[in-house]
């Protein structure tokens, strides 16, 4: 396991899909982590082996990336559901969520990651 | 084959109005001109799957029916809801975002647009200390020192270098990159970052700290900061501020690395305070880097409608405005609404997840050309046009200029703007006060 932090945000790919959010298009574009080479081989796994990252927001299983240029101590999801799952949904008074900067733990798992309408439907209380 | 030109792009702030779109048989084939984001955007309806009819959700399930049915079941949704949310309307145009106005109005909604999630802060920001800036039509022609702050416009805003910044040749930079400095500041090294002339790579977080220092450099107290600085060495933030200072024409281009970080609108407010100092010694503006197209568009609106940009409460039958109470987010995070309606928005992909488990909780309506995790909640699903596709509008670009959407082929979608009055139409018929009634 490594602790780091969770930046979320956009990327092409997520951009380019944003019309088919059914789509395995989208699913491949937003749901995987990112880590840097260092990361991925402290955890053992590598790339498109499925990863669980926790917050105290929630936890998601999404497949590992690799971005070389990641610092040590930031790992990345684009935006979109997966993401949102396990983000900071304080507004610290002022309408923003904590999209950003989230401090997250991440580690190696077998577990699959839920496709857009599984993850959604856990949400049903 | 007919090619349409000067085409507008709907997609993100960039609004760019030259692309060229060729159709046959009422189906756009090619796109001209566009990134990978706007062909996507334009060519969307005919390369995916669309709603393509109006449903109610019945025991669980989405059946379909005709848009009156929908409609009307929508408008008794909100006749029926003590407290009803409208959000989004920000992927449309501003004739509809008025009528989305109109009917938070008659049914004493809150009404909030997707600046909740993405540059609301930088509205407070504004309103705290005001936005010195410019067109991006200026920008370009002026501009020597280019900083990217918490955005990678390689991604979100692919075209925006050549168009407006950084490669585009202006009038008093017609070498384009050779007679402009760029600069980054960003956690990542982003694929923006590669075309820099300097990274500066600070901690999550640490915005606010950089921006102060940059400050107190600019204003001659460089003496009292400290060695390292947002994780960066002060002789790193010594040069960008020296840079800074010496630019003739500085602009400070800001995404949601300001507005989504420790700080919020606080980081945003003193980007505005860091613009007015090097006022004093050069010429610098900034621009926020709008995302949904006409995101801008709902602020302009909004503004002129009811006084205030975003996260409007008419409850009180008078437009009220704190964001932090009113905004979207937060109204669903205290579960406070019984009713939601949104369109031209997904706010089941792009809310934290304590928010949508409320908006499974309460009666919600999706007005959207496509299926997306929105509909996995809505109980009632419009189908609408899309604008600058299917219908025409007005949209406002990130630096408040309105561009004129084209509409490029027919449809038999009802456009957001023909399905939003319908549904005033309808409220009114169900208040008792007709359809000519009402406030």
């Amino acid at each position: 396991m490594i602790e780091t932090i969770l930046i979320s945000g956009r990327t092409i790919d997520q951009g380019a899909t944003l019309e088919e959010k059914t789509s395995q298009a989208y699913f491949d574009a937003a749901a995987y982590c990112e880590l840097n080479e260092g990361n991925l081989e402290a955890l053992g796994v590598s790339v498109d082996q499925n990863v669980k990252v926790a917050t105290a927001h929630g936890m998601v299983v999404v497949p590992a990336k690799i971005d070389k240029r990641l610092p040590d101590d930031i790992v990345f999801i684009p935006m979109g559901p997966w993401a949102n799952a396990i983000v900071d949904p304080d507004t610290c008074g002022c309408g923003m969520p904590g999209f950003k900067g989230i401090p997250a733990t991440v580690e190696a798992t077998t577990d699959p990651a839920l496709n857009m309408k599984e993850l959604m439907a856990t949400y049903k209380e | 084959m007919p090619v349409i030109k000067d085409v507008v792009c709907t997609l993100c702030g960039c609004l760019c109005d030259d692309l060229e779109a060729t159709v046959e048989d009422n189906k756009i084939t090619k796109v001209g001109k566009a990134c990978k984001l706007g062909r996507a955007k334009t060519m969307g309806p005919f390369l995916h799957e669309r709603i393509e009819k109006p449903m109610i959700r019945e025991n669980g399930e989405l059946k379909e029916c005709s848009y009156d049915e929908a409609i009307t079941k929508a408008a008794e949704i909100l006749v029926a809801a003590k407290r009803p949310m409208s959000y989004g309307w920000c992927s449309t145009s501003c004739e509809a975002i008025e009528k989305a106005i109109m009917l938070a109005e008659e049914t004493g909604s809150l009404i909030d647009s997707t600046a909740n999630v993405c540059h609301g802060p930088s509205a407070l920001a504004a309103q705290e200390k005001g936005a010195p800036s410019c067109s991006l039509g200026t920008a370009k022609n002026y501009a020597d020192l280019i900083i990217f702050w918490g955005c990678n416009p390689v991604h979100a805003h692919p075209r925006h270098q050549t168009r407006y910044s950084t490669m585009a040749k202006g009038a008093f930079t017609p070498n384009g990159k050779k007679d402009k400095k760029m600069v980054v500041v960003d956690p990542r090294n982003t694929d923006t970052a590669k075309k820099a002339d300097m990274l500066l790579q600070l901690k999550p977080g640490t915005d606010y700290v950089l921006i102060e220092a940059l400050r107190a450099i600019v204003n001659g107290h460089e003496d009292i900061l400290p060695d390292e600085i947002a994780g960066l060495p002060k002789t790193k933030v010594v040069e960008l501020a020296e840079m800074c200072k010496a630019a003739k024409f500085g602009i400070i281009y800001f995404g949601m690395g300001i507005t989504q970080t420790r700080g919020r609108y606080k980081s945003g407010d003193n980007v505005a305070s860091l613009i007015s100092d090097l006022n004093q010694i050069t010429k610098f503006v900034m621009i926020g880097m709008r995302g949904h197209y006409n995101v801008t568009g709902f602020g302009q609106v909004a503004s002129w409608e009811t006084g205030f940009p975003m996260a409007i409460d008419f409850s009180r039958g008078y437009p009220y405005y704190n964001p932090g109470e009113t905004g979207t987010n937060d109204v669903l995070m205290r579960r406070e609404v019984d009713a939601f309606i949104t369109g031209a928005a997904d706010p089941g992909a792009h809310f934290p997840q304590e928010s949508i488990k409320h908006l499974f909780n309460i009666p919600a309506i999706q007005v959207d050309g496509y299926a997306n995790p929105t509909t996995e909640f809505s109980d009632v699903v419009i189908p609408a046009a899309i604008a600058g596709v299917e219908c025409d509008g007005t949209a406002y670009r990130m630096d408040c200029q309105p561009i004129r959407m084209k509409k490029l082929v027919e449809t038999t979608f009802k456009s957001d703007e023909e399905i939003l009055t319908e549904m005033i139409a309808k409220v009114r018929e169900l208040k008792g006060n007709g359809a000519n009634g009402g406030a």
